[in-house]
């Protein structure tokens, strides 16, 4: 099976007349975990919502170029963007839990897809939510409200919710910057767990959580025109011990931000 | 330690500033004070009156009797109860769906031609004197059907509550985070999934106000029913449970026995008794003015204890 | 400037390791000149001395620990802290050298040097000229001096191998000087290791300015690398 689980190709991502990212060429690897770090305003969240197109939901937005998963090309009109997303699924900077109990949090995407059978879900909930390290925690009290949890057990819950679809690759944008430390290291510690069967891309701003975290690392920065460019792209420990970019080093180093 | 200039600055007047913020401050307190009291005394004012005036009107009779003849003693307001549940019924089944689809369609296409003509038709709707919604509906459907109805002065309602609910609905589902949104799209769900789902029950402590807000207004409206449901002084469902259900009537016939006549509402009552000379009438209507007060209280608790009850159980 | 804290305790760091590289460099002379003279007190003072250059390598590690700990060096910033650690490590072990040269004066005591000191003052004064300019290149990150220097070591080995041949010679004709013969030997072989660890110095610069770790050869390298193979 090629390692290539998704990539995009001369991508431009246009808001209005806005142009967002400009030629972006980026591959990301099989069971791997990819970031993609730069400073504020580089489009870094653009790119990752294109791989799901969820830029789809900005009105003026457009995207020009490819994204490939698994070979085929995302970024056309005929494709069912509702199994793209259930492929390629997304945890949120805010943990956005809905207003419903724990249990049906995790089950409302298997409803989705049309799953009803009380055991199915069930062995679905627990399934999840022991991936996401939250099962422990949550076990005697599913039916509580989503809302209830702390911060850091809302955004596991997303996560759960996430996976309870078993997409191919989780989108995680910036999933730790509203946490505290300890919740920061529970997810990186369970994203560490399940990239063995998931495909992980990750945005942070936290550069230390990306040399923690990732394999590969991809380097954004803002070019004259304000449009985001990738500058980079390495070995995680290439790109934090011997960067080949100054820009990426003055980054790195803090020397820019 | 040494000074600043700051310090030096403000050390010269140190004493009199606080004496001179202190004396304002008490000041100040009591105006608003004193001007909050003046603004209450009008509500309390009018709540006990009501209760002084209607308060010995009420009595089991007064709720469950129909009333008696002009110049006999006794009776109740049965009849008005019963109108104001029916019509009060009908309109909300009239005004709550399309008012909360509308507002749903408003919220999600706010620039749209049709998003823009519904929030500008509905501002005008609110504008509109309920007397006049009265008398379009009896042009439409009081003259069509030759007789007043409790479905007419159902319809009048509805359009006055309309404007109400579409413009909470709306503010409240305008008011739930996108990324609660983001996060149902994002697992693979459609619009219409994602606004069922997520976007309404989340809208929900909101919206709900807004139903019962608009309730408790058109509950207490007078002017439309004047000419659409006009009054009587029968106890409809009565008659059909004294009168028996016949074997071939179905429930829609049952049903439309009840909302096609003209019935009472307990402002309407109110209005009626009020004008009459008699004293027995009189204090009648002061009876139902005390009813109708209680039954906005009663709106308000309820409304509350439930939005409370509601949000205790979010919070886990 | 960004970060200019971290960039001013880099400073004070490089400032640090220059000062040892200065008491280093003077116990090298410092031990040398005593056995020239036969001067005991001053080489007691030497030995003396060796434990404020401890004291200041680790002072120096220790800031160094705390600059990694709290400020996330990435890329060059790492390169450049770790090489440091390595470096004044190095420096230690020529101020060792130096102690042991120190050491041998006393150990000689009353007899009277073998022959007059001319090749060893020479091995010394080269020595630490190579690492004075070695650490000036480290603190500028002077790449080119830092994979020019090396080369240098050449004189040293030279004069290295000179002494060797002498004292041989006068264990041949006298072999009771062995003893003696032996401690110049031990001598002279320290400050022929003074100028290998200033290669050390010099590739670690290298390092730091490029992320590349090479070892630079150096003709004593080549001449036993050849032999090897010859005999493979």
């Amino acid at each position: 099976m090629n390692n290539e689980k998704m990539q995009t190709k001369n991508l431009s991502v246009h808001y209005g007349k806005f142009r967002a990212l400009t030629d972006i060429n980026l591959t990301v690897q099989t069971n791997k975990i990819t970031a993609i770090i730069g400073p504020s305003g580089c489009g870094k969240s653009t790119l990752l919502r294109s791989f799901n197109r969820m830029n789809d939901l900005t009105p003026s937005a457009r995207m020009d170029g490819e994204i490939l998963l698994d070979g085929e090309n995302i970024n056309v009109s005929g494709v069912d963007v509702v199994d793209v997303r259930r492929r390629v699924g997304m945890v949120f900077q805010r943990p956005n839990p809905f207003p419903k109990s724990i249990h049906d949090n995790v089950t409302y995407g298997p409803r989705l897809y049309g799953i009803r059978n009380k055991r199915d879900l069930d062995e679905i909930v627990e399934k999840s939510l022991k991936q996401a390290a939250l099962w422990d925690e949550v076990k005697d009290k599913l039916h509580q409200s989503g809302l209830s949890l702390s911060g850091g057990q809302q955004q596991r819950l997303c996560i759960a919710r996430a996976l309870a679809v078993e997409p191919e690759v989780i989108l995680m944008d910036e999933p730790a910057s509203a946490l505290d430390p300890i919740s920061t290291l529970k997810i990186e510690e369970l994203m560490h767990d399940i990239v063995k069967d998931y495909t992980i891309i990750i945005v942070t701003h936290n550069m230390q959580q990306a040399a923690r975290v990732s394999d590969y690392t991809a380097m954004m920065m803002i070019d004259e025109h304000r449009s985001g460019r990738m500058i980079e792209f390495n070995d995680t420990n290439v790109i934090f011990t011997n960067p080949k970019d100054k820009r990426t080093e003055d980054y790195v180093t803090g020397r820019f931000g | 330690m040494t000074v600043t200039r700051f310090q030096e600055l403000i050390a010269k007047n140190q004493v009199a500033h606080s004496r001179r913020r202190r004396i304002t401050n008490a000041v100040m307190l009591s105006v608003t004070g004193l001007l909050t009291l003046l603004a209450l005394i009008p509500l309390f004012w009018i709540i006990g009156y009501v209760i002084y005036r209607g308060g010995p009107t009420l009595n089991w009779d007064f709720f469950t009797q129909l009333p008696r003849p002009l110049g006999v003693k006794g009776g109740g307001i049965l009849h008005s109860i019963e109108g104001t549940i029916i019509i009060t019924f009908l309109a909300c089944l009239f005004a709550i769906p399309p008012g909360v689809l509308a507002a749903f369609y408003a919220a999600r296409n706010p620039n749209t031609t049709l998003g823009i003509a519904l929030r500008f038709s509905t501002d005008v709707l609110a504008g509109i004197p309920s007397i006049v919604m009265g008398l379009f509906v009896y042009d439409l459907m009081v003259v069509p059907m030759k007789h007043f109805s409790a479905l007419a002065g159902g319809v009048a309602l509805a359009i006055l509550m309309l404007p109400t609910i579409i413009r909470t609905t709306e503010e409240m589902l305008k008011l739930v985070p996108h990324t609660l949104r983001e996060g149902s799209l994002a697992l693979g769900a459609p619009e219409w999934k994602t606004s069922l789902s997520v976007l309404f029950p989340a809208a929900l402590n909101g919206i709900v106000t807004g139903f019962l807000l608009a309730i408790a207004r058109a509950a207490g409206e007078t002017a439309p029913l004047l000419f659409t449901a006009l009054g009587n002084d029968t106890f409809n469902v009565g008659l059909i449970v004294k009168g028996g259900v016949q074997a071939h009537q179905n429930i829609f016939t049952i049903l439309g026995r009840i909302v096609n006549q003209p019935v009472d509402s307990l402002p309407l009552t109110l209005w009626k008794y009020a004008q009459q000379p008699y004293p027995e009438r009189i204090s009648q209507s002061w009876g139902v003015a005390l009813i109708l007060m209680i039954f906005v209280l009663l709106t308000e608790v309820v409304t509350r204890l439930w939005i409370e009850n509601r949000k205790r159980s979010m919070q886990g | 400037m960004l970060r200019k804290t971290f960039e001013t305790e880099i400073k004070q760091v490089k400032d640090e390791v220059l000062l040892l590289g200065s008491m280093v460099e003077q116990a090298i002379i410092g031990s040398v000149e005593s056995l020239k003279k036969r001067d005991l007190k001053a080489s007691r003072q030497i030995l003396a001395n060796d434990i404020e250059i401890n004291k200041k390598r680790f002072k120096i590690e220790s800031q160094l620990m705390i600059l990694i700990a709290t400020q996330q060096p990435m890329a060059h910033d790492l390169r450049l802290l770790a090489s440091t650690m390595e470096i004044i490590s190095e420096l230690e072990r020529m101020g060792d050298y130096a102690k042991g040269i120190a050491n041998i004066n006393l150990r000689m005591g009353d007899q009277p040097l073998l022959k007059p000191l001319i090749d060893v003052p020479r091995m010394a004064q080269k020595g630490v000229d190579m690492l004075h300019r070695a650490l000036t290149a480290f603190v500028n990150e002077d790449v080119d001096t830092a994979r020019a220097l090396p080369r240098e070591d050449d004189e040293v080995d030279a004069l290295y191998n000179q002494v060797y041949h002498e004292l041989m010679l006068f264990v041949i004709q006298d072999p009771k000087s062995i003893e003696r013969a032996n401690w110049l030997l031990w001598v002279a072989h320290n400050l022929e290791r003074v100028a290998d660890r200033v290669t050390n110095i010099c590739e670690r610069t290298v390092f730091i300015a490029t992320g590349e770790m090479v070892e630079i050869q150096n003709t004593d390298d080549e001449f036993w690398k050849e032999q090897n193979s010859t005999d493979a």
